[in-house]
């Protein structure tokens, strides 16, 4: 099996994110989840310079590499071109791909991800719609949103938007044939084997817990 | 050093025929602004601007929860392309900020590596048969309001100062991350010296505040506000930027991302919530308005029509100032009558007679 390492180096986002960093700590300094969480890009880049297989796989596992926000704001500032949020997501993609993900907690909450906006482009052709806000789990929205979610079609057609109708417009119903194009396209380019493999840590993490 | 050279924060945005996409978040949250910056654009200015019902969601929020390939969104954006190219358009119009970056990163990378970008040609082709051009400009709906801002205020009967005292309202900005931290030369003032909102919001006759965490991500983190329990990643970074702007007394927070409009209204709310502090001093929350909604107020649309009885904290307050007529019986009026109010926020002033 191919190393971790040449794995990662497969993906254009490492080698576009880690050229030559020097380890000045900027990226760090400006990070908003390096403040929130413990988190350190500075550290992610030193460690995956090094190149080592034993710790690649250990930071595979871990916590740490969930913790980014991808607000890029590392990207338009080191002094070197490196862009850390490219290199996370280099290691994410190689985490979930290699079925490391389930060892970490945050890792394992892509499983539920997945089924939530992963199978929403393919049900509707949206990542987020207004339905999937449910006032439950989001909390934060206000009684404005509960209030508009019970007026639906009716506020949403007086603000001009189509709300799930049928034809033209904003939050348009997708025709059958454009939402084929998108799971074709899927299927095509490894979209549809990336979540077969999310799917296998699930199932994974389940025989874990019965036995 | 690399000396900052003036014309490498300029933009060239061409003056006409668009080919449109949307905003999942602002079709979510805001249906009102993609409406009013269509009918604006069309109707107010007279462009040609051009939406295919077959286009869908870039990905882009999947994509940057990393349950998305690269070599799939670039797929997905090349669909999109490919109908902007059968409806015989160059110029692509996006609605929101994490597509505008998601499109820049496709085209930068098919710029570097051109092998991708005939493999996408490839897998294009084999998933539907269908043949892209690339796009000649790509610009943020933020820029073109930007560049039309004065054929704008000439058209505007309002000026974003207090019609009671003549005071030039207070304005902070809000540039998404996405606009131009990843591709700088992308956008107006690219990263350092962004100008798309205050450019805006000056011409308007509103006064700039330069406040400390301007720069400051309003903390989406996609998959962090996603999941339910890491939302305190987000609520934390929108705190950040409110403790930084309220020394100012903002009479408007002004963004141009649709995440970011709808997390700094929110935010303001779950904050009142929490901790009993609005950042306004009068318990009423600072009003937020993207660049569509500013643009459509200037011009003179009804508020609710535009959508803004949907925002949490509420604009009368801006709107009074600013000397806007509504009619507060309209607010909460659908087509069979007034069917309920929203319920009262515990501590967030919502109703102001």
């Amino acid at each position: 099996m191919a190393s971790l390492l040449s794995q990662l180096k497969d993906d254009i986002r490492f080698s576009e994110g880690l050229s030559a960093c020097m380890n000045c700590g900027i990226c760090t300094a400006v990070c908003p989840a390096a403040a929130y969480f413990d988190y350190d890009p500075r550290r992610i880049c030193q460690l995956v310079q090094t190149g080592e297989e034993q710790e690649l796989e250990k930071l595979l596992k871990g916590e740490e590499i969930w913790m980014c926000g991808q607000c890029l704001s590392c990207k338009a500032r080191c002094p070197r071109g490196n862009v850390p949020g490219y290199l996370i997501q280099s290691l994410r993609k190689l985490s979930q791909q290699s079925g490391l993900f389930i060892h970490s907690s945050e890792g394992r909450k892509q499983i539920r991800l997945k089924r939530r906006i992963g199978h929403s482009i393919l049900e509707t052709g949206y990542c987020v719609h207004p339905l999937m806000v449910e006032p439950e789990t989001h909390p934060e929205q206000g009684p404005v949103w509960i209030w508009a979610l019970e007026q639906g079609a009716d506020l949403y057609r007086r603000c001009g938007s189509n709300y799930y109708g049928e034809g033209e417009g904003g939050l348009r119903k997708m025709a059958p044939g454009v939402l084929n194009e998108l799971e074709a396209i899927f299927e095509e380019t490894g979209g549809l084997r990336f979540w077969e493999a999310i799917e296998r840590g699930a199932e994974e993490l389940k025989l874990n817990q019965e036995s | 050093m690399t000396p900052l050279l003036w014309k490498d924060y300029q933009k060239e945005v061409p003056d006409n025929h668009y080919f449109f996409v949307r905003s999942c978040i602002r079709q979510t949250f805001f249906p009102g602004a993609e409406a009013a910056l269509l009918d604006i654009l069309r109707n107010s200015l007279g462009l040609d601007i051009f939406e295919d019902r077959r286009h869908t969601t870039c990905t882009g929020i999947a994509y940057h929860c990393d349950l998305v390939p690269l070599e799939t969104i670039m797929t997905v954006i090349a669909r999109q392309l490919s109908l902007m190219t059968e409806a015989g358009y160059r110029h692509l119009l996006v609605s929101c900020v994490t597509s505008f970056g998601i499109y820049l990163e496709m085209l930068d990378m098919w710029q570097h590596h051109p092998e991708m970008l005939e493999q996408t040609r490839e897998a294009l082709w084999k998933s539907t048969r269908r043949t892209f051009e690339l796009p000649t400009a790509l610009v943020h709906t933020s820029d073109l309001i930007y560049h039309l801002r004065k054929p704008i205020a000439d058209r505007s009967p309002h000026r974003l100062v207090d019609k009671s005292t003549q005071r030039a309202l207070r304005v902070v900005d809000h540039v998404g991350c996405h606009y131009a931290k990843i591709f700088p030369a992308g956008g107006f003032g690219g990263a350092e010296f962004p100008s798309v909102l205050s450019g805006l919001a000056e011409t308007f006759g509103g006064e700039m505040v330069d406040y400390p965490e301007r720069r400051h991500c309003c903390g989406f983190g996609f998959r962090h506000y996603m999941l339910q329990e890491n939302r305190g990643y987000s609520v934390s970074n929108s705190r950040i930027k409110f403790e930084s702007m309220e020394a100012f007394a903002p009479d408007l927070i002004l963004t141009n991302c649709p995440g970011c409009n709808m997390f700094l209204d929110r935010w303001q709310y779950t904050l009142a919530e929490m901790s009993g502090k609005t950042y306004d001093g009068e318990g009423k929350g600072i009003p937020v308005l993207s660049h569509e909604e500013l643009a459509a107020l200037m011009l003179g649309r009804d508020p609710w029509t535009l959508g803004l009885q949907m925002h949490q904290v509420q604009l009368e307050p801006l709107l009074d100032k600013i000397g806007i007529a509504y009619q507060a019986r309209q607010k909460y009026s659908m087509v069979e009558g007034v069917a309920g109010v929203p319920r009262e926020p515990g501590v967030l002033k919502v109703s102001f007679e």
